[in-house]
């Protein structure tokens, strides 16, 4: 089997995919490592295990006001997203119009564009709109990155939902709004709860828009780049990035769970037909 | 009135901007009958059967069900029920939720819908397959849930759109079997729409075949099979050979043909035929055409050339030239005497019947 993948001896695809995986993960590993870390600089060797970073955390008013913002705004964030997301995957689902494909690629590009770009443009923007920074404008940036995410999710849960589901529940007496409440909801909400958990992760995590678009009040990204400037601090931001990392991969987890959930309905019905 | 028909379709028009998917359809469908709409892709026969189900209103004509006019009455509110292509089960709820679905709605009281549940599961044989979810049945299993789902509600009319396209072979041919006894079991007038001439011919009372949004022809299985009333109907039904004739005689709907071959043929008139300069097309299917072997005989035979031979397990066609005849003539044989071995270019005699030799518009 590893023909061709030996020369002198060594298997050098599984050295390439060790090397590639410690350069992706292990750096992001020693954050949790440090944060238990005695030392109140991250060096090695280890000192000693410790909670007391965590535990400063929550002697931070600072630190909590940042979590509820973030909170606030992911909350904001996912549900507008997810809102203007459902209109747009079931448009692109269930219809065929002009313009479908140009459609698509704009809510696709805020992906690829520049973020600081896009940051800068809506900062402009909104100063001259007159809006005071605060985190309404925080959830009007992040709106505009969740949305693409939010489609892809929302577009393959739907994707598969066969329109004969709604005829056969009216076929079998059911007036519209039963079938939307029998039917229809129970259907899509893996994909919408995918799409919330997903929303929610990207705002939670994203920086550069929170840090032009804020007024006084600040995410926890932003908080914890003002908290770099001192040095002291750097454990209890590696302990604070440590529980975002882990909230962000269980929220993340969770919403994978719901996609299949929503991929595995789509196929049982109205895939295309053999 | 005892004759009232189950449904009755006047005239129905239904037009997709210029295109007429249904063009002034009208049919009378009988009660406890098994009906049948055959016809190619695109012919209207879905069309029809959604109109019967109340996902699509005519564009113009009458549908009545049971002697109800269906205007303005939505899918919910008619006593049908449909049988979809894609079954269509809600793939979040298990077996019997599924078929209890639509029973939810009458508010019966918990042991009789249990009742009503457990019958219709036992209708189709899915007996102790209730708890089962949507996602783990099988393709014949998920058809037979969408059937108990719709028999549940006792419908007057159950439509079945394509219910065995999505089947391989053997569960269809059986599934043909069942779907038969199971609506001479509960009485309800069966409509189903199909593509499949043999699915058609073994289930149904009668058969409307349609092409291009007309229908061509209703009639019982055997009659629409053997007196097709034009070659389009006889072509899409299974081979038949085309002969061509001039009519000599024409006596009310008795007609006489002459033709090269067959020499004078007396036979009927068909329905909706108009007469173009005399000429006339005779047809007669293959397996109407029998070898004779050594030194039998026959009162009404041909002689020719076998040109050629295609094996097909059970039977055999044999393309037989006959001196005088525009084109080869197809003849189908069971293999029982040795048809598979008889030689191309050996010379050979046909026998006919020549009431098996009927006239049809073009």
């Amino acid at each position: 089997m590893t023909t061709g993948r030996r020369f002198l001896g060594v298997n050098w695809l599984a050295v390439y995919v060790a090397l590639y995986v410690a350069f992706l993960y292990l750096p992001v590993l020693l954050l949790p490592l440090f944060s238990f870390n005695d030392s109140a600089t991250p060096n090695f060797p280890l000192s000693g295990f410790t909670w007391k970073w965590y535990e400063g955390l929550l002697a931070t008013p600072a630190m909590l006001d940042a979590a509820r913002n973030s909170a606030l705004v992911g909350v904001a964030a996912a549900i507008t997203a997810t809102l203007l997301g459902i209109c747009a995957a079931r448009a692109m689902t269930r219809y065929r119009f002009r313009g479908q494909k140009a459609m698509n690629g704009l809510i696709m590009a805020p992906l690829v564009l520049p973020e600081i770009i896009i940051a800068v443009a809506l900062l402009l923007v909104m100063l001259r709109l007159g809006l005071e920074l605060s985190l309404l404008t925080v959830v009007l940036g992040h709106v505009l990155i969740c949305v693409p995410y939010s489609v892809t999710v929302l577009i393959a849960g739907f994707e598969g939902f066969d329109h004969s589901l709604e005829e056969a529940s009216a076929d079998l007496g059911e007036t519209a709004m039963g079938t939307f409440r029998r039917v229809t909801l129970p259907m899509v909400t893996p994909a919408i709860v995918s799409s919330l958990l997903v929303s929610f992760t990207i705002s939670l995590d994203e920086f550069i828009l929170a840090f032009f678009l804020t007024g006084t009040d600040s995410t926890l990204p932003v908080y914890i780049w003002g908290q770099l400037r001192f040095a002291a601090r750097l454990p209890g931001v590696l302990a604070l990035g440590t529980i975002m990392l882990v909230l962000s991969f269980i929220l993340l987890t969770i919403a994978e769970l719901y996609r299949r959930r929503a991929a595995r309905r789509a196929n049982v019905d109205g895939g295309p037909l053999a | 009135m005892p004759d009232r028909p189950m449904i009755e379709i006047a005239s129905v028009t239904k037009t997709y901007g210029r295109f007429n998917a249904l063009d002034d359809a009208s049919l009378a469908i009988r009660p406890g009958e098994f009906f049948s709409l055959l016809g190619p892709s695109g012919c209207g026969k879905t069309t029809l059967l959604r109109m019967i189900g109340g996902f699509d209103t005519p564009t113009r004509g009458t549908i009545a069900i049971d002697g109800q006019p269906m205007l303005g009455i939505p899918a919910n509110r008619r006593p049908t029920n449909m049988v979809f292509q894609s079954y269509a089960i809600f793939p979040h709820l298990d077996v019997e939720q599924n078929v209890a679905y639509g029973l939810k709605r009458l508010k019966l009281d918990r042991a009789e819908e249990r009742r009503r549940v457990e019958e219709a599961l036992a209708q189709v044989s899915l007996k102790g397959l209730g708890r089962r979810g949507a996602t783990e049945l099988s393709g014949g299993q998920r058809q037979r849930v969408a059937l108990a789902r719709a028999l549940v509600m006792r419908p007057k009319v159950l439509l079945l759109d394509e219910p065995l396209s999505a089947l391989d072979k053997k569960l269809r041919e059986q599934m043909q079997v069942e779907l038969r006894s199971l609506q001479k079991a509960v009485g309800i007038t069966f409509v189903l729409v199909t593509h499949d001439q043999y699915e058609a011919l073994a289930m149904s009372d009668r058969i409307a075949v349609m092409f291009d949004g007309k229908i061509a022809q209703v009639a019982a299985p055997k009659d629409i099979y053997q007196r097709p009333v034009n070659r389009q109907v006889a072509d899409f039904l299974g081979g038949m050979n085309f002969i061509h004739g001039n009519l000599v005689g024409e006596n009310g709907t008795a007609i006489e043909v002459e033709t090269k071959g067959f020499g004078r043929v007396a036979t009927q008139r068909p329905a909706h035929w108009a007469v173009k300069g005399g000429a006339v097309t005779i047809g007669i299917r293959p397996e109407r055409l029998r070898v004779l072997w050594d030194q039998e005989t026959a009162r009404h035979e041909l002689a020719g050339t076998v040109v050629d031979r295609h094996y097909f397990g059970e039977i055999t066609h044999l393309v037989i030239e006959i001196p005088g005849m525009d084109k080869p003539l197809s003849v189908t044989e069971t293999n029982d005497f040795g048809a598979d071995d008889i030689p191309v270019g050996a010379p050979i005699r046909i026998a006919y019947e020549p009431d098996a030799l009927v006239a049809m518009a073009d």
